[in-house]
């Protein structure tokens, strides 16, 4: 990239090509050949910066000018003041809400200042069709050194005293899953990358493929290698065609420079990756029914033991592993297990992506060291609860975390902190509440999607998450009684310790965490048929204020079923046996006579 | 099955599911990404479309059936000109995406997985496209709009109206 005088880097990620980047790209491209400055310039297009909020981003090399919400008809101005007149477009850059000044160097903002940016490492600085960008930044360097000079039992060694722990979920250590694979003595074994990426509001591995495939390809050969596989397998969702084509581009250079395929590097291994795509099943990010479902069957988890890494795969010892897993593993070993290990907590190394999103300022990709509380992510670096609301819960985990509160937000963020806290790491979705949110309704929100995503094979997820799910619905309509608590308890409990895979025996923990944290709302929504956050409709009412009704009939006239009366001039009133809580009135009214209470 | 279409296939139909099947070496591990290719080509997967999978791959029709109602990418009804999606995955979920589905109902007249008579719109939900910085998202074919709020919904169905 040092043949340019300047390199100009655009977002290309899915968030930032919804609000038209590429157009961007080429009106650049196409400013930039006009003014014949095309061989000095480079135009790139990048992998996520990870500041989704503000997307469209550009950001310009050397000088490190980070430039958003860019539109495409801004590429002339960007052109000639920035790279001709060397003049910084002051209304492009990140006007830092708390001091009112523009920052133009991402260094400096808040958003980036706690970050530490490992698996995301080339994510938003490398075009990801290029697989020289790739390798200019030590891409592909850690497969050469290993194959050169150490041994499968000496990187495993790396990888366990490194700490590193499988990102998915799970929190397995990945050190010991790829020894126990390697143990197990079979003509073929399998490297697969989950890239089933279900939870929704989770969009990590989606950024890494997109903007670094070849960090993912290169670990999963390096896993080849250790457990003895020649075959890699990327079952990806096919919801993701940007990730899928970025892949397959990514593969075919790979092949072509000798570091997939047959020989590598010509050290006699031989190793290739093919995709396999989803088809919209949450239940197979569950590494067993991943494997059914690239087997071509319905993706229904079995019974573990046996595990992947004994019988998995064409019942062949797999290893299954998630992509921001395999992001880690080139870094740890260039930079060394020691490195890694100096990152993080006790029991959980290195760093962690997550995915901010929801009632928050700034919306994105970060990525911090293990032990950051919930408090820097959330205020630090995403600036906080929008509009000035008041913050009211995190949710984390995915739709089978748990909610978080207030009182958990100085904990240091890690696998075993959050489970004892009673939410979970999961893939890294991080999603913020405000006090609008009632969290009733939210458990009723995970419930549904539970229900629907159940595969249907073991009775208590398929018949205990309807019923959940039918018992939330009865108390947000405010026909709830007091046993409801109860028996949401109890049958939260029995389909935890009875479901078949993590799909059921985590799906009540919205539930079970929002009644531990807020259970004076159940209580109300049941006794006093009040939702705090004036969510759930059936329990609201529309009143007309007296003193600021100017009876201008207008509301009467919007009621589908009219239920207002009163007569011109004076306050109209609202019949509530027949209102329907349609909130027509609320809407026509220009005097904020109609309130909801 | 979920609805009374019954199609008949024609000569070149068949034999596009055919030189799919053997471009897979008629391996029945390939089935989902058969299905894949199969639903690129006709848009849906109708019954007649299954059992010639099914015959092809020398496996019963109730082993693909199964596939196919497993996944929710596969569908059995075709989808309207311009397949609408809202995203309701958590992130637009609390950023109001239930107000805008509500919208799109009001004003197509429809429910999610139909398709409004005139074979234009169909109206569907799905779980996060990952473009959580733009919540609530709606997906217009290729189209993605994001910040959609219910005031909004009446523009974006006029713009392909």
């Amino acid at each position: 990239m040092a043949d340019y005088k300047y390199d100009i880097l655009v977002c290309g990620g899915t968030g930032c090509r919804a609000t038209e980047s590429e157009l961007l790209v080429s009106n650049l491209k196409a400013e930039l050949k006009t003014l014949q400055l095309d061989s000095e310039v480079q135009v790139v297009s990048t992998g996520c910066f990870g500041f989704c909020e503000k997307g469209p981003i550009v950001k310009i090399m050397p000088d490190n000018t980070f430039y958003t919400q860019v539109n495409a008809s801004d590429a002339a101005e960007i052109v000639s003041e920035h790279i001709v007149k060397g003049r910084k477009v002051n209304r492009l850059l990140y006007l830092d809400p708390v001091e009112n000044k523009n920052v133009a160097d991402s260094k400096n903002m808040d958003f980036y200042k706690k970050q530490l940016r490992v698996a995301l490492r080339n994510c938003g600085f490398i075009n990801p069709e290029n697989i020289e960008e790739s390798i200019a930044r030590d891409g592909y360097s850690a497969l050469g050194t290993i194959l050169q000079s150490i041994t499968p039992e000496g990187v495993i060694d790396i990888l366990k005293k490194s700490g590193l722990r499988g990102r998915g979920g799970g929190g397995f250590p990945t050190g010991i899953k790829w020894e126990m694979a390697r143990k197990n003595n079979a003509d073929q074994k399998y490297v697969v990358c989950n890239a089933d990426e279900g939870d929704p509001g989770a969009f990590m591995d989606r950024s890494i493929l997109e903007g670094d495939p070849h960090s993912v390809l290169e670990a999963m050969a390096i896993c080849g290698y250790c457990i003895g596989a020649t075959k890699g397998l990327i079952y990806i969702r096919a919801e993701y065609p940007l990730a899928i084509k970025r892949l397959k581009v990514a593969i075919g250079q790979a092949r072509e420079y000798g570091l997939l395929g047959k020989n590598i590097l010509d050290f006699g291994f031989d190793f290739d990756v093919e995709l396999r795509y989803g088809a919209g099943a949450f239940v197979c990010g569950e590494e067993t029914s991943l494997i059914h479902s690239m087997e071509g069957k319905r993706g229904e988890p079995t019974v573990k033991p046996p595990f992947p890494a004994e019988s998995g795969f064409m019942n062949k010892p797999t290893i299954v592993n998630n992509v921001e897993t395999y992001a880690n593993i080139p870094v740890i070993i260039n930079k060394g297990a020691d490195w890694f290990a100096s990152i993080g907590t006790e029991k959980s190394k290195g760093t962690k992506v997550f995915a901010l999103a929801g009632k928050i300022n700034n919306v994105g990709l970060i990525e911090v060291p293990m032990g950051t509380t919930l408090r820097e992510v959330i205020f630090e670096i995403g600036g906080g609860i929008k509009n000035g609301k008041k913050f009211k819960a995190v949710q984390t985990g995915g739709p089978s975390g748990g909610c978080l509160t207030e009182k958990h937000l100085d904990i240091p963020i890690d696998f075993d902190n959050l489970i004892a806290a009673g939410s979970m790491m999961g893939s890294g979705g991080m999603i913020v509440m405000d006090e609008d949110d009632c969290m009733v309704s939210m458990a009723k929100f995970f419930l549904e999607f539970t229900v629907e995503e159940s595969c249907g094979k073991c009775a208590p997820c398929r018949i205990g998450n309807k019923r959940l799910f039918e018992i939330l619905t009865k108390i947000t309509d405010g026909k709830g009684v007091k046993q409801d608590l109860t028996d949401l308890r109890n049958l939260c409990n029995v389909i935890k310790d009875t479901s078949l895979c993590g799909l059921g025996q985590t799906s009540p923990n919205p539930i079970l965490s929002t009644m531990e944290n807020f259970w004076h709302e159940y209580v109300d929504h049941i006794e006093n048929h009040k939702c705090e956050a004036a969510h759930c409709r059936a329990l609201m009412k529309y009143e007309i204020d007296e003193e600021n009704c100017i009876g201008c009939t207008a509301c009467a006239r919007a009621c589908p079923v009219a239920a207002i009366t009163g007569s011109k001039k004076m306050p109209h009133i609202i019949n509530q046996a027949i209102c329907i809580k349609c909130g027509a009135c609320m809407e026509k009214c220009k005097f904020n006579a109609v309130i909801l209470k | 099955m979920a609805d009374n279409i019954t199609i008949k296939l024609k000569k070149e139909d068949n034999e596009f599911i055919e030189k799919v099947c053997a471009s897979f070496n008629y391996s029945k591990t390939e089935l989902i990404n058969v299905l894949h290719q199969v639903q690129e080509h006709f848009g849906y997967l109708p019954a007649e479309v299954q059992e010639k999978i099914a015959s092809e791959l020398k496996m019963s029709v109730a082993k693909v059936f199964g596939v196919v109602t497993f996944y929710s990418f596969f569908t059995m009804l075709p989808k309207g000109e311009f397949p609408i999606s809202i995203c309701t995955g958590t992130a637009c979920y609390v950023r109001g995406a239930e107000k805008v589905l509500d919208e799109f109902r009001k004003q197509l007249n429809i429910e999610v997985g139909q398709t409004t008579p005139d074979g234009k719109f169909s109206l569907g939900c799905l779980r996060c496209v990952g473009a959580c910085g733009l919540a609530p998202v709606v997906m217009v074919g290729e189209k993605t709009f994001g910040r959609v709020s219910a005031d909004k919904v009446e523009e974006i169905l006029a713009e392909f109206r």
